[in-house]
């Protein structure tokens, strides 16, 4: 089943597709921007220790030569505006680098994202029905969501702040190293410490941070049961039960974080302590060098600059360490997703001619090796004919149409269904069901408007309103939507009218006679309306539908009575076949299901 | 509603006002953690002055004298501030979550109270972030922004005051880059705001279209718009693209403003103190002092700018928070029941008169508060004690209404409901409903043990009892199957039963309690035909003695109630017994023929397939 099932880093590749360059470029920048910073300390040492001091200057020579055509350090201690240009010069460098290392990461973070979900969402469209039967509609949705925003923190937060911090202790410690020795090698000793205190520490609280989640979780649990079962509480009048267990919770849940709260910030406060002994220790260090000799005071500045650029991206690097595990999960869950299988058709498919006969040739099919749904069902249906099929729930009514839509695949050596002499097993997939139409039994709208939904197929629905008008007036739906304030651009669902039962299936009927295909069917798909409007529309139907092949499902005789070809179905077979006068005269069950609707019920009869 | 969810708004002294009493009771710890913050803040400005003393005296002067004493102090300092981080953070956390827990208590506390109507204008979704989002964020402001705003305004305060002591000139350098930037970073941080926002809404579009991409597979498969979904849904993916882009355009600008800022203010440091420096007016450890203070004093600007924008953006929490809060109840006891009977906290169970089930619609006329019809216009029934009332109609046509009334869900518009023959407003609702059964269509149970399910009405009940009450619905069965019997655990929402058993736990719960009144809202979802013999020759016992409304989908289950009523569009349209309405050939008689004739076409169909 997973033959095409990719390993999570292959997987890393193909979402990283089209956004490595941005990563690039946003750590270039942010070395760039790093280095910038890291000249500062230095133009400024100079400026103290040589300009405005009279220490000797070791500069490299082309620098001194630089210095002695413009005029000689004299020039230079006249002119002090030069170094506070140079600060500024640097200083917005780095920021227009910094800006650049911020855009190009977002950039390259949001690319990566709309390829991760673009990809999730079209191969989620494809994926055959039968995976929607097994996976959770809220697991999916969190694996779409949750996890993407993890791999994505992962990918474009944490890797690229671990190459730039690293990038950045490096140069850091080596201009450090240029300075002073031991200075450099007091900061360089540290950093080991406060990475891996960090790193153990949040990796040690995982469990802490858990345990308050959970509690959350169980807060918002009774929050949610009180207010979803707010008629039980009132009915049984147990307003104070609640109320005590809730704040029983809330208790729970404040202490937790209370004492996590506690440990974070002995944390914070002992990670502030090693932060601060290594700045008293460069700090005295350095003043003892410099009272030695071995320091000037302008290196002495920079040094303590260099250190105090340090602080932070170390100690944040710790906690991004301990995180990155948490993204091989997600990954994990979101590859699950795109090495389904998705629906594919045989390489030699054709399109879909459907202008011929459909046959269904001893057709047997079960749901993954259950019980049989459809048991040796052969049936032809002539082009422009239509035909009712009669039967209970479960009797494999359904399942014979998804199978000819191919929402299930027939197996083969499981009889076969043809399409104007063609298997659909070889018919492309698309180009069948846009020739087959059909309305479900429980019709799915979109949220969007009522015009939009019934249009839904055209390519510009607002190009189709006369189309659309006119199938909504043979579904019996024109009324009702013009007694709607916003009339076809009423919204549906969530953000619109709530429509009823029979309402959604008479939009189902628009929709897929706007869609005008030669095949259609309905899905028991009058069964909320009214047998005043299933007539009415059912006449309508007779002219609009007067060329297509038309198969109705229906437990109403008076649905089906006017078909050319009746069949009844019980556990997966055909029981009895013929039109409506045939299986009359023949009095099987088609007859006595007749009797019953054409009958009123006796009272004398069901009274007592 | 859901649209203004976000909508800023603005309140008196930013609503901090209305939050005074909930602040009140945690007024010294909250002194404490500024005390602290102010401390913490102080020492921090300190710092920089060691290394100008330093410069100035040991290499100035090139001795070590009392260096110790020099790094003992710092060293001291040093701990000190430490200390009062960690408190005055302890401090922080500790305000934040039991300011958090009251506020959450209140708004839950008071959603008891609150009458259905109330109920039914909101979602779940919609209550639930009241009472637990708002309330967080309120619980944030107290005391992170708080302190955010303490700690760096005293900073920044501070740093100022050292600066200006040290050199005027220098101090007013510096000073003069503050103004622009905090206008640049205000102007920035709104803009932040105003996107994240714009990000927010189209993260849930996204999840939106992932649910209907789902949801809708089947239908999007037969119809062939994938194309088109997917289409759409690149598009929504891009702008999110687009509108996140912008974000990290204002932040970056935001970052590269208060950095490019500090450095002109050094700059400036640099050429003006430098200078002063070379004329031997200032010392060089007063120019690296200064040099600190202009890197130093940009991010406490920009910090206290963010906390102050949050306090705007609070508002909004601030304001659905006190709105729940004054929300009053359509429903609700007069202080004169509340003192005889006790309220719904502390009920006064001596005072309870016994209640016998006589209910009966005097003249009532109703219509729900948030609706403009009359349901019912001079409503008059009599329902002795005892009487089994079965109401029926299509699903969606307003069947509950009544026992909406009966429970005193709803108060009538006009009119009188009479328990007993007494107005039912002249005793509390806790009373009314300790007598009330009520078994619901989808049946609701809590996450918890079987056991605490079926005490839910009744506390006290002892084992036997249970066990009792189980039997009489045939329900013995789960807990013999269930390894830990009684004990075990049924889930959130009792989802670890099917719902068969869900259904017979809360037949079982209602029985339990004794009830004199007792509400059955059949089940509409197919639960399998055995369990539903069960349920339903259950039902037959029970209802003896018992003043009861069967809310029946099933018509054939209710030929033998005393009094049918026929409810169509809300409206009562019928009443009178099986044989009566029958005999009337009406709407109730169409209805059952519609059911008679599915149920005998179920009885051909499994007749052949014997």
């Amino acid at each position: 089943m997973n033959k095409n099932k990719k390993s999570n880093l292959a997987l890393i590749g193909v979402f990283l597709r089209g956004c490595t360059h941005l990563f690039v470029i946003c750590i270039i920048a942010s070395l760039l921007s790093s280095l910038c910073e890291l000249i500062m300390p230095k133009i400024i040492s100079f400026t103290v220790d040589s300009v405005i001091g009279d220490e000797a200057t070791h500069l490299p020579a082309p620098l001194m030569s630089l210095i002695d055509r413009v005029g000689g350090m004299e020039y230079l201690k006249d002119n002090l505006w030069i170094f506070a240009a140079l600060i500024l010069l640097f200083a917005v460098l780095m920021g227009v680098f910094k800006y650049c290392e911020t855009v190009f990461n977002r950039k390259g973070s949001e690319t990566l994202v709309e390829n991760m979900r673009n990809k999730l969402f079209s191969h989620i469209e494809r994926l055959p029905f039968s995976w929607y039967m097994k996976n959770q509609t809220g697991d999916i949705i969190q694996r779409c969501t949750s996890d993407v925003e993890m791999v994505k923190s992962f990918l474009s937060e944490q890797l690229t702040s671990i190459i730039s911090t690293v990038m950045l202790i490096v140069m850091s410690l080596f201009f450090m190293y240029t300075i002073s020795v031991p200075l450099a090698t007091i900061a360089l000793l540290s950093i080991p410490i406060i990475i891996g205190y960090s790193a153990v520490f949040h990796g040690k609280i995982g469990d802490k941070w858990e345990e308050c989640d959970n509690n959350e979780g169980k807060l918002s649990a009774i929050c949610q049961e009180n207010l979803t079962g707010v008629r039980v509480v009132r009915a049984f009048g147990r307003e104070k039960y609640e109320v005590d267990k809730y704040q029983k919770q809330n208790d729970v849940y404040t202490n937790a974080w209370i004492k996590l709260g506690m440990v974070l910030s002995l944390f914070w406060g002992t990670g502030d302590l090693i932060s601060g002994v290594q700045v008293m220790a460069i700090l005295i260090g350095g003043t003892v060098l410099c009272v030695r000799g071995e320091l000037s005071v302008g290196d002495f500045i920079a040094i303590v600059s260099y250190n105090a650029m340090l602080t932070w991206p170390v100690r944040s690097l710790g906690r991004v360490i301990s995180e990155m595990s948490k993204a091989g999960v997600s990954i994990g869950r979101i590859n699950d997703i795109m090495s389904a299988e998705a629906e594919c058709d045989a390489p030699d498919a054709v399109d879909c001619t459907a202008d011929g006969d459909i046959v269904f040739e001893n057709v047997t099919f079960s749901y993954d090796g259950s019980a049989k749904i459809l048991d040796d069902v052969s049936l032809t249906i002539p082009k422009g004919t239509t035909l009712g099929i009669l039967g209970m729930t479960g009797s494999g009514k359904s399942t014979l149409v998804s199978l000819l839509c191919k929402l299930y695949d027939l197996p083969e050596g499981c009889g076969s269904i043809t399409v104007s002499g063609t298997d659909v097993r070889n018919i492309k997939r698309e180009s069948l069901r846009k020739n087959i139409g059909i309305v479900l039994q429980e019709p799915f709208l979109f949220s969007r408007t009522l015009g939009e939904n019934i249009g839904i197929t055209f390519r510009d629905p607002a190009a189709m309103a006369e189309e659309i008008k006119e199938a909504a007036r043979a579904a019996c739906l024109d009324e009702t939507i013009e007694g709607f304030t916003a009339g076809y651009d009423t919204m549906v669902g969530e953000r619109g009218v709530t429509l009823s039962g029979g309402q959604k299936q008479r939009t189902a009927i628009a929709r897929l006679l706007a869609q005008k295909t030669p095949v259609m069917i309905f899905d028991d798909s009058l069964s909320a309306v009214d047998s005043e409007t299933d007539a009415k529309i059912r006449s309508a139907l007779r002219e609009k539908t007067a060329d297509s092949t038309v198969i109705i499902i229906s437990h109403r005789i008076q649905t089906l009575m006017s078909a050319d070809n009746i069949i009844v179905m019980s556990g997966g077979k055909i029981v009895e076949r013929g039109t409506h006068d045939d299986l009359i005269r023949e009095g099987g069950i088609y007859k006595r299901i007749n009797d019953i609707q054409s009958s009123g019920v006796d009272e004398e009869e069901v009274g007592e | 509603m859901k649209k203004n969810t976000e909508k800023t708004t603005h309140l008196k002294f930013f609503g901090i006002p209305k939050l005074l009493p909930f602040l009140k009771p945690y007024r010294l710890p909250m002194i404490f953690m500024i005390l602290l913050a102010l401390g913490g803040s102080a020492i921090e400005i300190i710092f920089p002055k060691y290394q100008e003393y330093a410069i100035n005296n040991y290499i100035a002067d090139g001795h070590l004298d009392g260096i110790w004493v020099f790094g003992a102090t710092y060293f001291a300092l040093l701990i000190v501030k430490i200390v009062m981080d960690i408190f005055s953070t302890y401090l922080g956390t500790k305000m934040e979550m039991n300011i958090g827990r009251d506020l959450k208590q209140k708004s839950f506390n008071h959603l008891q109270t609150l009458s259905f109507s109330y109920f039914n204008r909101n979602s779940v979704g919609y209550i639930h972030s009241r009472v637990s989002s708002d309330t967080n964020r309120i619980g944030s402001l107290v005391s992170w922004y708080l302190l955010d705003c303490i700690w760096n305004g005293t900073y920044l305060i501070g740093a100022l005051f050292v600066m200006f002591r040290t050199n005027v000139k220098l101090s007013l350098i510096v000073l003069a880059v503050i103004p622009v930037v905090s206008v640049i970073v205000a102007f920035m941080q709104k803009k932040l705001i105003a996107t994240n926002r714009k990000i927010r809404e189209m993260n849930s579009q996204i999840t939106g279209n992932f649910n209907e991409g789902i949801t809708g597979a089947k239908t999007i498969k037969t119809l062939v718009a994938e194309d088109k979904m997917y289409d759409e849904f690149k598009e929504k993916t891009e702008e999110m693209k687009k509108h996140s882009v912008m974000e990290s355009r204002y932040r970056g600008l935001l970052w590269t403003t208060l950095n490019v800022a500090s450095y002109i203010a050094l700059a400036l440091v640099l050429k003006v103190g430098g200078d002063l420096t070379r004329e031997q007016v200032m010392i060089v450890g007063t120019l690296s002092l200064f040099m600190s203070y202009s890197i130093g004093i940009m991010q406490p600007i920009r910090w206290v700018i963010n906390s102050l924008s949050q306090l705007i953006n609070i508002q909004v929490n601030i304001e659905r928070f006190t709105g729940l809060l004054e929300t009053e109840s359509d429903v609700s006891d007069s202080p004169k029941v509340i003192e005889r009977y006790g309220d719904m906290f502390e009920p006064k169970r001596e005072n309870w008169e016994e209640l016998r089930g006589d209910i009966e619609f005097e003249n009532v006329s109703f219509k729900y508060p948030d609706g403009d019809e009359y349901i019912l216009n001079n409503f008059d029934l009599k329902i002795p004690h005892g009487t089994n009332v079965a109401i029926v109609g299509e699903t969606g046509a307003g069947k509950s209404t009544l026992v909406n009334l009966v429970c005193r869900f709803f108060e009538p518009t006009s009119g009188r409901l009479l328990i007993d023959g007494r107005d039912a407003r002249e005793r509390s609702q806790l009373w009314l409903h300790s007598n009330i059964g009520y078994v619901l269509q989808t049946p609701h149970l809590f996450s918890g043990t079987i056991r605490e399910n079926l005490k839910y009405g009744s506390p006290d009940a002892t084992d036997e009892e249970i066990m009792d009450a189980l039997k009489i619905v045939s329900a013995e069965g789960i807990i013999e199957r269930s390894e830990k019997g009684l004990d075990t655990e049924v889930g959130e929402g009792g989802d670890l039963l099917s719902t068969g058993e869900k259904q017979l736990i809360s037949f079982a719960r209602a029985i339990l309690c004794d009830p004199k009144i007792l509400v059955l809202d059949e089940a509409t979802s197919s639960i399998d035909t055995f369990t539903e013999q069960i349920i339903q020759s259950a039902i037959v016992d029970v209802i003896k003695g018992r003043t009861s409304f069967v809310i029946a989908h099933r018509l054939s289950t209710i030929r033998n109630a005393d009094i049918i009523l026929v409810v169509r569009d809300g409206k009562i349209i019928e009443r009178g017994t099986h044989r009566e309405l029958m005999r009337l050939r009406g709407y109730y008689h169409s209805l059952y023929t519609q059911q008679y004739q599915a149920e005998a076409m179920a009885g051909v169909f499994a007749d052949t397939s014997k």
